[in-house]
């Protein structure tokens, strides 16, 4: 069964064309490392986010490799050139068939 | 250096005779444990973009509007529009009902039970806390609303006694640290005045939300006591002497902490 999540991104609405633009993601998970134990000393198994990839109208213009270390409700923030307006595809991947995908639209002028 | 020692000794026979004396000389200078946090951390509570309580908010939410029970009813059932009906409800818990007192996660599941005849909410359940975090937050920015009534009166006291009591084996009271000692140091980080202003709380330790009750039992362990029990009547009583405490302030929730 894939599990979902929910998201938040904060990104500019409009921006000038060439201008730099500040993207920020959060998203919702528990990110469970595999080393920790309940109170009955059973392993809790690993359940992270591997993976997140940024695509702007269809190119891939960011993408992050996520690790057993990183906290839970990961929030990744990164810069990219505003070319063209368009879509921002977020996506998300991770164990027991994880994937969350969100979007946001920007106005370039 | 005799007369100081003289007039320390007056003032710990004052406190010591009324501690409701010493409790509202604290008054003025309360603070939110929110002014002792970095700017960083202090951005991620005002953001609801950037705190990670809003997953549970949302979540709250949902489970808000969705029916359930054997009455297969809602909370928007009853209730309505949440940022209406409950506008300013939790500033006012712990409150009494049907003559127990109980907080706003008792009295969530009070409504589950009687009302949704649904199973209870289990304590630091994802579901509780989103409820609780979503009903909290109708009350942002207002002010905590405990009233000293005869009714509440002995709890009010018990909780006081409780966080005057010293307790654990490092033989510490709540008041030690949090009302004596409050804004000097514990381990390198500022001893906050335990005002609950903003619970449930995203605790970036905990990497989750958490209710009071929880922040409560966790400094229990700190000092090596035993916690006292989910719903007990000790750890009810303490968290309406705190909210007491901290009557007039503004609720924060969803707030975080480091």
């Amino acid at each position: 069964m894939t599990q979902t999540s929910r998201t938040l991104v904060t990104m500019p609405a409009t921006a000038k064309k060439g201008e730099v633009i500040d993207i920020r993601i959060i998203v919702q998970h528990d990110m469970e490392s595999g080393f920790r134990h309940t109170e009955l000393g059973e392993l809790i198994p690993r359940d992270i986010i591997r993976e997140f990839v940024c695509t702007y109208n269809g190119e891939e213009i960011f993408r992050a490799d996520l690790h057993p270390a990183i906290a839970a409700n990961p929030m990744i923030m990164f810069s990219t050139i505003a070319t063209e307006s368009g879509t921002l595809e977020f996506n998300w991947k991770g164990d027991n068939d994880y994937a969350s995908s969100t979007s946001g639209k920007i106005t370039v002028t | 250096m005799m007369p100081l020692k003289l007039f320390t000794c007056f003032m710990v026979a004052l406190f010591g005779l009324s501690g409701i004396v010493f409790a509202e000389s604290f008054g003025a200078d309360r603070q939110s444990g929110y002014a002792l946090m970095s700017k960083q951390t202090q951005a991620m509570q005002d953001d609801p973009l950037q705190n990670p309580a809003t997953f549970w908010l949302l979540d709250g939410q949902t489970i808000w509007e969705q029916k359930a029970g054997k009455k297969d009813v809602s909370c928007a059932g009853c209730h309505g529009d949440a940022e209406q009906s409950m506008k300013g409800v939790a500033a006012s818990f712990p409150k009494i009902v049907n003559k127990t007192l109980l907080n706003l996660e008792g009295r969530i599941n009070l409504c589950r039970t009687e009302h949704q005849q649904a199973l209870p909410f289990k304590h630091e359940s994802k579901s509780q806390l989103s409820i609780a975090t979503y009903v909290g937050s109708q009350s942002r920015g207002m002010p905590i609303a405990i009233e000293k009534t005869p009714e509440i009166s002995p709890h009010l006291e018990a909780g006081q006694n409780i966080f005057e009591q010293r307790m654990g084996q490092l033989n510490l009271s709540c008041a030690q640290c949090h009302a004596e000692r409050a804004g000097l140091k514990l381990a390198g980080n500022t001893i906050p005045q335990a005002h609950p202003t903003g619970y449930p709380i995203y605790r970036l330790e905990w990497q989750s939300v958490g209710s009071l009750e929880r922040r409560l039992r966790n400094c229990m362990t700190g000092v090596r006591a035993e916690p006292f029990a989910f719903d007990s009547q000790e750890i009810v009583d303490l968290e309406l002497y705190l909210m007491w405490r901290a009557r007039g302030m503004l609720v924060e929730t969803p707030a975080v902490r480091p």
